[in-house]
């Protein structure tokens, strides 16, 4: 007999605000999945931090779960603190590609730097949905968008890589049409220390998928799977080649000492040479 | 209290400071480098690891406030220090503080602005962005010292009126208090009064938004509270459109500071209902004001007046009496004229004086303020 999973019991009596179709759901689903999956039985070991966007809306209000939800872009300094005092939960953070690579840019950069012991889920729907559709950091060039009616004329961000470069000790992407390898990513990333970070790129019809000229959320889905290319491949392919195209896989997976792991041997070293 | 039982130490203002947050259970500071604030930090770092708390330094004046604010939902006292232009980073997350109901402390060592302005000298210039300095409905609570010793009084009374109400408070110094150094007697530890959070019973779940200050739980103590600064009900759900909640909320989290105002304001008042003239002073410019109310007492006039201990709520009630006995009140500030215009709408008929003095951090004198005692406006 095939065990029936259902969400409900991880999630407040609240309906989600995000408008039909989006891929959101689809996150939060792999996200509840993994937690099932991974034996818990409740969020009671989480903390979830977000910021401002519609990715953020993930946990807060509904997961059922203590949930701080932070300005646009502070997501990140709030969980710091927040693993720094209470290091035995696990503290996870939901942005959107405008929250984190966007205005805090500056923290997802130095959360890495640090290895501050919190996952960061990022669901990149490469542009400000909740606004309406503008330009984000992370918009393929030439994508028209509300406020690039001819055209983006910048280049977008390779989350998942700056991650990695800055010193993740996780770094991975995925998109939603890759729901099983999120759930497992999520997973793993569950289980390991240091900063760790998933993009995953998300299907969003209304702000991005109609501006920048899909038809349907189909198409959105099928853009991704033919545009999605592994990190494997990726390796083999000229910067040129990789244009418009998706990396998806594992960036990097690392062990490096943690923030919350040299603050607390600091503590201990410091108090022992007191006495 | 035996006369031994009192330590004498000679410190900074910004030592006085730290070890006041140190004394009052202070566990978490997060801050960024800035003058004339930076001491603090550096002395956070020292000490806090001796007592088991966590000192961070941020990228940035906006990751400061954030940490500090996580901290508290873990349940630490928490504190971050900065200047004029770090203040101002802060002023977005100093809002979420005040929608979300987070106790921390803010402690703003003032320098001369605008802009990056004279970055070692005192100025007086922030006492309004103290009050407004955030966008929309609130109430803020700044409390204002102008010594060595009150830095270390006032800072426990920061952190115990900020776990009280639920509510950032704001330390508001200056560049000549932080820097100057003074004898300060600290009492024994188990003498100085420490107020805590209250804290929920099992099965509460209403985190928010009570004119009596809602218990607040921290992160991983199991009441699943869901805190957001966007609109929300006592329970912490959000209602971005509602007008009824959206009244309900920002007014309680209003009432809860304004109706115990007689509570948290506290003044030094002198001669209120036997003076002709009257002064009302703050920080380190009411240094001044003391010698020149004994000066004007030599030349026959009565001076009284209101030193703001606290600064935010206003001191309406002491400023009141002191108007209607005094012909004209004087107000000296480090600025261009801030607190002077507050002192206007609560004396209503009552001749009110500025004295502005700015750059070079250079203090108003005590002549300065007898000439505008005995002289005209």
């Amino acid at each position: 007999m095939t065990e029936v999973f259902s969400s409900r019991k991880y999630l407040r009596d609240l309906k989600y605000p995000f408008c039909p179709g989006c891929g959101l759901f689809s996150l939060s689903d792999a996200f509840i999945r993994a937690v099932h999956e991974l034996g818990y039985e409740d969020l009671s070991k989480f903390v979830f931090c977000s910021g401002i966007g519609c990715s953020s809306w993930i946990p807060s209000p509904y997961f059922f779960a203590d949930s701080v939800h932070t300005l646009h872009g502070r997501s990140i300094p709030v969980a710091t603190s927040i693993k720094l005092v209470r290091p035995d939960l696990s503290v996870v953070v939901f942005g959107g590609d405008g929250d984190i690579v966007g205005i805090g840019l500056n923290h997802f950069i130095q959360a890495a730097r640090r290895n501050t012991d919190i996952l960061v889920i990022m669901g990149n729907n490469m542009i400000y949905g909740m606004t309406g559709g503008q330009v984000a950091p992370t918009t393929p060039f030439k994508t028209k968008t509300a406020t690039s009616p001819y055209g983006s004329v910048e280049h977008p961000l390779d989350s998942a890589k700056l991650a990695a470069v800055a010193g993740a000790a996780y770094s991975a992407r995925w998109t939603t049409a890759h729901l099983h390898d999120l759930k497992e990513s999520i997973k793993k990333a569950l289980q390991l220390q240091g900063f760790r970070f998933i993009e995953v790129v998300s299907h969003c019809p209304t702000a991005y998928g109609r501006r920048a000229g899909f038809k349907d959320i189909a198409e959105l889905l099928k853009s991704f799977k033919e545009n999605a290319v592994s990190v494997q491949q990726a390796e083999k392919m000229r910067e040129a080649e990789l244009e418009g195209k998706i990396v998806v896989g594992e960036i990097v997976e690392r062990k490096r000492p943690t923030l919350v792991e040299n603050v607390y041997a600091m503590l201990k070293e410091v108090q022992k040479n007191a006495q | 209290m035996k006369r031994r039982d009192v330590k004498a130490y000679f410190w900074s203002g910004n030592e006085a400071c730290v070890e006041a947050a140190i004394n009052v259970g202070c566990r978490f500071f997060a801050g960024y480098p800035i003058t004339p604030a930076t001491e603090i930090a550096e002395n956070m770092s020292a000490r806090l690891p001796l007592v088991g708390g966590i000192f961070m330094q941020m990228e940035d004046e906006l990751a400061s406030i954030g940490a500090i604010m996580g901290a508290s939902w873990g349940g630490k006292k928490a504190m971050t220090a900065t200047s004029g232009p770090g203040f101002s980073l802060m002023q977005e997350t100093i809002g979420w503080g005040f929608m979300t109901e987070t106790p921390c402390v803010i402690v703003d060592v003032q320098r001369a602005g605008p802009g990056t302005g004279q970055a070692t000298k005192c100025g007086q210039g922030d006492v309004m962005q103290a009050r407004w300095g955030t966008h929309g409905d609130y109430t803020a609570i700044s409390l204002c010292p102008n010594s060595v010793h009150e830095i270390f009084d006032l800072t426990i009374r920061a952190f115990n009126l900020a776990e009280k109400y639920r509510t950032p408070v704001t330390l508001l110094t200056d560049e000549i208090i932080a820097h100057l150094r003074e004898q300060v007697f600290i009492p024994p530890p188990e003498s100085i009064e420490i107020i805590n959070r209250k804290k929920p019973k099992a099965g509460d779940q209403a985190f928010f938004g009570s004119e009596e200050v809602a218990p607040m739980p921290s992160v991983g103590e199991g009441f699943n509270v869901a805190v957001t600064a966007s609109t929300h009900d006592e329970y912490g759900v959000r209602f971005t459109a509602d007008p009824l909640v959206h009244r309900r909320m920002v007014e309680k989290i209003n009432n809860k500071i304004k109706k115990n105002a007689d509570d948290i304001v506290e003044t030094e008042s002198y001669n209120l209902d036997d003076c002709k003239v009257g002064i009302v002073a703050y920080g380190a410019t009411s240094r001044a004001i003391y010698e020149a109310v004994e000066e004007a007492a030599k030349k026959g006039v009565k001076v009284g007046y209101v030193r703001l201990k606290t600064l935010w709520p206003f001191a309406e009630k002491a400023v009141q009496r002191l108007a209607k006995t005094a012909d004209k009140i004087i107000v000296p500030e480090m600025n261009l004229g801030q607190v002077v215009n507050e002192v206007k709408r609560v004396a209503c008929t009552t001749e009110v004086i500025p004295l502005n003095k700015i750059g070079g951090g250079e203090l108003i004198t005590p002549e300065e303020i007898l000439a505008k005692i005995v002289g005209g406006s």
